[in-house]
Order: structure tokens, then C-alpha cells, then sequence
């Protein structure tokens, strides 16, 4: 059951470190985050049930379509929003949001989607005398392999440099000659496909609707960003294993709670330290 | 206290608000709807179009005023209006705990403070299903009518008790904006470091406005709870709160109007277009709402008023 927490956790820290490394860097509140992760979910699904390919080819593709989808809207909308309020930024991507419910609803109607991973990811087995289950196994090694990348990619790389230096002070990075906005509109691509990737991993674990870009999952992923601190890839990491184990145990042992203990240690949280667990600024 | 008093303009409106009795008798329990919403609406303009406080999370007040009156009508009596003053009451009382909280933050962690409170309670009502009725809502009870009148199947005296009490708060949002304590709302809007500087309490100021659109709030949950008998878990929904925005930043944030005419836009288009089809109708909210802030960044009122000055 851990394990199970863990695998769930995994897959959030994959919707949600997007949304963190462009909130730290920009300030941007993006409330149609989920909609990359929609977006990645249906692309899987249109292109193995219907064009009939293979599921883990599907995720490549998934991840492309939630990055491109993220780089139109950032490059058409929210880059005018950069300088607005929170509030204009909020409703504006609540608008996207809120579009894309009706649009997926148009294409694929209200009803779940699904799309099955081929056989040798479903079913269980035994180890050491407990029993797991294969899909999760899966997503904990592709969360973790993605982890590792990632952060290699941003601490040991020059665009990974670039990105540190925009988050942790725009105005010197742009001094230093830095492309601030190109490198944003790279992190933008990487957030919303990894969103993307997110959305389609997820559709085994939490279904796929069209309600998602304003569903439950938005508030986790925002309670990932807001606990784990603005722009923090470990605080986003830690965030989301401690949120999927919480919620797994929760369910789990007390499931009359319902997420009503989740929203209370947010707010616990949030109260202590209202920058987040790792947040700096 | 030049502009206390109503100007022509204001007449006529008010006067207009009265037209669905006689034009479109059929409409009157949305309108009903309506001018509760516009209530909701006016409550968060209070603290988000004056006081500069951004919430998500809104529809709490609204919903606890919902439920107390429900609690009331259906296991005490079921006289509304002093329901409804217990209901502003407790919704007040709520806020004005919270309030200590949510004045403290800002940006982001305000946001998701006020969406987590919302949320919190949410949970809260769906799991304490004895008392609330959980997802089956509150049922069971009936409110005969008030003052004497009937609620009737039309929603003639619905219509009449909602309107009353959204032009009775009107008229004391509207007094307490032109009051001293009003400008300093806006002071603390404009700029949240300067008032302190010349004298001005900010956190006790933020904290009455806070409990003040509590209250307001949980009047226009009660007022829905009276005139639709039934009382849903939808009152608390995060749906709820984030209509309420798009409404008041539609109409116009910071206006007293802008709630007003953002309910009565938004709340005609959705029963216009959700007959159509009703999960379409979120695209065109969506845009709609995209483009009010990309356009017309002081919603329609706003838009309306650049337009006269541009004129004159």
C-alpha cells in the first residue's frame, strides 16, 4: 500500500512539476495546467484505440502534444499576462479551462475514456511475499527515471543553468545576457508535456474525463506546488510522495474522511509556512 | 456624503428590476435566482472589488447560510426572516474566524487558503451526512411563505422576498463603500503598504470587510435555501465559488453594479444556452471570460463607462 501511495505519488509529482518551475519563475498562476495533462490523455487514447498503436509509443506522442498545446497558448495568451494580476492570470487560464471541458466533451462526449496498457504491464506478482501490482511498478520506475533526467538535465546543463538563474532572479539573468523568455517558453513546453506524459500514465490509475482540467486533480497538483514551494523540483518531489502515501493511507484506512484530511494539513501547511516546505522567496 | 443618495439612473434601474412581474411572469423564479446570485455576487465585490482580497473559495459562507436555514426550517420552525438573520449570522461568524487567517496572505497562498477553506468544509458537509444529508442534499421541509405570502409555484412572493433583501443589502454595501471605512478599503486595494503608514488599522479593516461579505453571503444562501426548499451540496462546490468570480469580473469588480449585471448576463445566457446544450455552455463562458480580461479589463460595466468618458 505504500508502494501503491508512492507509484500514485509519482505520477503527481509528473503533473505537477511543471506547474511549480513556471509559477517560480514567472508568478504565473496556471489553473489550465490539467489541461495539458487532458490534452496528453486523449491524444493516447484517440491513437490506441482508435489508430490501434501500442500504448508505450502513444506516450511519446503524449507528452509532444502537451507540450505544443502549451507552448501555442503561452506564446498567444499568457505571455501578455506575465505583468497582469494574479486574478487576471487565474481567470484567464480558468478560461482555457473551461474551454477545454467543453471541447473535450464535443470530440470524445462526458464519457470516461479509457485506453489499455498492453498485457504485460497489467496484472500483479509476487515478491518477498507481498503482492504488487505491475502498471505501478511501471510508473514508479518511469517516475523515477524521469526524476533522474530532469534533474540532471537542470542542474548539470547549460539550459538547465539558464532556467535555475531565470527562477531565482529574472531581472540579473536577463543582465547576464540570458534569453529569459526563450528559456521560459522551452520550461513552458517541458512543464506541459511532462503534463502531458502525466495525463496519459494517469488514465489507468485515475480514469480520464472531461471534467479533469477542473477536477480533484487540479487542487492536488496545486496543493503539490503551493506545500512544495514555488520552482522547487526536491519540494515538488517530496510534496507529491507525501500527498499520493497520504491519500492511498487515507482512503485506505479512514475512508469516511474522504480528502478532508488532505485539505487540512494544506492549510496547516500553508499557514506555517505560507511559501511552501521548500520555497525561498 | 455627496453621493449617498440614489441618482435617477439608479432609480430606473431598480425600478426595471420590478418589469418581470408584468413582462415575464413565467421567468420569475429565475429571476429569483437572479437577484440571489447578484446578492453572492455583491458580497464578493466587497471584498474582492474594494478590499483587493482575491477568494476561491467563497461559496463557503454562501453554503453554511444555505445549510443553517435548511437546519432551521426543517427541525425548528419555518418562519424565514428570522432564518435568515441567524443564517447571515452564523455565515458572519464563520468569517470573521477565518478572517484572522486570510487577511494575512497574499498572491498564491491566499488563493489556494481560501480555495482549501472551501474545500474543507465541502468534505466536511458531504461526510457529516447525518446532519447535512450528504450528496442526497437536505430535504424534507418546506418554507409555506413570508410575511403572510405564499411562496407560490410562479415564484411571485420568491421573486419579491429576493429582490427586497438584495436591494436592502444593496443599500447597506452601498453606505458602507461611501463610508470612511470604505475609502480605506480602497486605500488598502491601491496601495497595502502606505496605509499603515498614515494611521490606518489594514488587518482590522480587511477583517470587518471580510465578515461584512460573509455575512452578505450567507444571507443570499439562505434566501436560495427559502425559496427552492431543498438545500444541495452544490451550495458549497468549488463550481460555485469560481461562477461567482466570473460573474462579478463580467459585470465588473469594485462597482456595487458589476455583480448585479454580471448575474443577470451570465444567469440569462446559461438558461438560453444550457437548454441548447448544457455542457457546451462552458466553452462560451470560457471565452467569454478570456476575452473580458484580455479586452475589457474593468468587465462590462467598466467597458460601458470608458465608452461614455470617450464620448464626452
Amino acid at each position: 500500500m505504500l508502494f501503491d501511495g508512492f507509484a500514485y505519488g509519482m505520477l503527481l509529482f509528473l503533473l505537477s512539476v511543471g506547474l511549480s518551475v513556471t509559477l517560480g519563475m514567472m508568478n504565473f498562476v496556471n489553473l489550465a495546467h490539467c489541461t495539458f495533462a487532458a490534452v496528453g490523455g486523449y491524444c493516447t487514447v484517440t491513437l490506441v484505440n482508435r489508430l490501434g498503436w501500442p500504448f508505450l509509443a502513444a506516450l511519446p506522442l503524449a507528452f509532444l502534444a502537451g507540450a505544443l498545446l502549451s507552448v501555442v497558448l503561452e506564446r498567444a495568451l499568457f505571455r501578455r499576462l506575465y505583468r497582469a494580476s494574479d486574478l487576471d492570470q487565474c481567470l484567464v487560464t480558468i478560461g482555457i479551462a473551461f474551454m477545454s471541458i467543453a471541447a473535450f466533451a464535443w470530440f470524445y462526449s462526458t464519457e470516461p475514456q479509457s485506453a489499455r496498457p498492453p498485457a504485460y504491464l497489467i496484472g500483479s506478482f509476487e515478491l518477498m511475499g507481498r503482492n504488487f501490482g505491475t502498471y505501478r511498478i511501471f510508473l514508479a520506475v518511469a517516475g523515477l527515471l524521469i526524476t533522474a533526467l530532469l534533474v540532471f538535465g537542470l542542474e548539470h546543463t547549460r539550459f538547465g543553468a539558464r532556467v535555475r538563474a531565470a527562477v531565482d532572479n529574472q531581472r540579473m539573468a536577463r543582465g547576464l545576457g540570458i534569453d529569459v523568455d526563450r528559456a521560459f517558453m522551452l520550461t513552458f513546453a517541458l512543464g506541459g508535456g511532462l503534463a502531458g506524459l502525466g495525463g496519459a500514465l494517469a488514465i489507468e490509475v485515475i480514469g480520464l474525463e472531461s471534467t479533469l482540467p477542473l477536477s480533484v486533480i487540479l487542487v492536488y497538483v496545486l496543493i503539490v506546488v503551493a506545500v512544495g514551494g514555488l520552482g522547487s523540483i526536491r519540494g515538488s518531489f517530496v510534496a507529491a510522495i507525501v500527498l499520493g502515501i497520504t491519500d492511498t493511507a487515507g482512503k485506505y484506512y479512514f475512508p469516511w474522511l474522504g480528502a478532508f484530511l488532505i485539505y487540512l494539513v494544506m492549510v496547516a501547511l500553508l499557514m506555517w509556512r505560507p511559501l511552501g516546505l521548500f520555497g525561498k522567496r | 456624503m455627496a453621493n449617498v443618495k440614489l441618482n435617477p439612473l439608479e432609480v430606473v434601474f431598480w425600478l426595471c428590476t420590478l418589469l418581470p412581474f408584468v413582462l415575464a411572469p413565467s421567468y420569475l423564479s429565475l429571476a429569483s435566482q437572479i437577484a440571489i446570485t447578484a446578492l453572492f455576487a455583491l458580497s464578493l465585490d466587497l471584498i474582492l472589488g474594494y478590499a483587493g482580497i482575491v477568494s476561491l473559495g467563497h461559496a463557503a459562507f454562501f453554503g453554511v447560510g444555505a445549510y443553517v436555514a435548511g437546519l432551521i426550517a426543517k427541525h425548528y420552525w419555518t418562519e424565514p426572516i428570522s432564518a435568515l438573520l441567524l443564517s447571515g449570522l452564523a455565515a458572519g461568524i464563520l468569517g470573521y474566524a477565518l478572517s484572522h487567517i486570510v487577511v494575512r496572505f497574499r498572491h498564491l497562498a491566499l488563493i489556494m487558503l481560501t480555495m482549501g477553506f472551501g474545500l474543507l468544509l465541502a468534505e466536511a458537509a458531504n461526510s457529516a451526512s447525518d446532519i447535512t444529508g450528504g450528496a442526497d442534499g437536505l430535504q424534507g421541509f418546506r418554507v409555506p411563505g413570508v410575511l403572510g405570502f405564499g411562496f407560490d409555484m410562479f415564484g411571485r412572493t420568491a421573486y419579491a422576498y429576493s429582490l427586497a433583501l438584495l436591494f436592502l443589502c444593496f443599500l447597506v454595501c452601498r453606505r458602507i463603500i461611501h463610508s470612511p471605512f470604505g475609502l480605506a478599503l480602497r486605500g488598502i486595494r491601491e496601495n497595502a503598504t502606505r496605509m499603515p503608514a498614515i494611521g490606518a488599522p489594514n488587518l482590522a479593516h480587511l477583517r470587518k470587510a471580510y465578515t461584512m461579505a460573509a455575512m452578505f453571503a450567507g444571507l443570499a444562501g439562505a434566501a436560495l435555501t427559502h425559496t427552492t426548499s431543498t438545500v444541495s451540496l452544490e451550495v458549497l462546490s468549488f463550481g460555485r465559488s469560481a461562477d461567482v468570480l466570473v460573474i462579478l469580473i463580467l459585470g465588473g469588480a469594485g462597482r456595487l453594479y458589476g455583480g448585479i449585471i454580471g448575474a443577470i448576463i451570465y444567469m440569462v445566457a446559461r438558461d438560453q444556452f444550457s437548454g441548447v446544450n448544457p455542457q457546451y455552455w462552458y466553452f462560451w463562458i470560457g471565452l467569454l471570460l478570456v476575452t473580458v480580461v484580455m479586452l475589457l479589463p474593468n468587465g462590462v460595466l467598466g467597458g460601458l463607462s470608458a465608452l461614455h468618458k470617450k464620448r464626452q
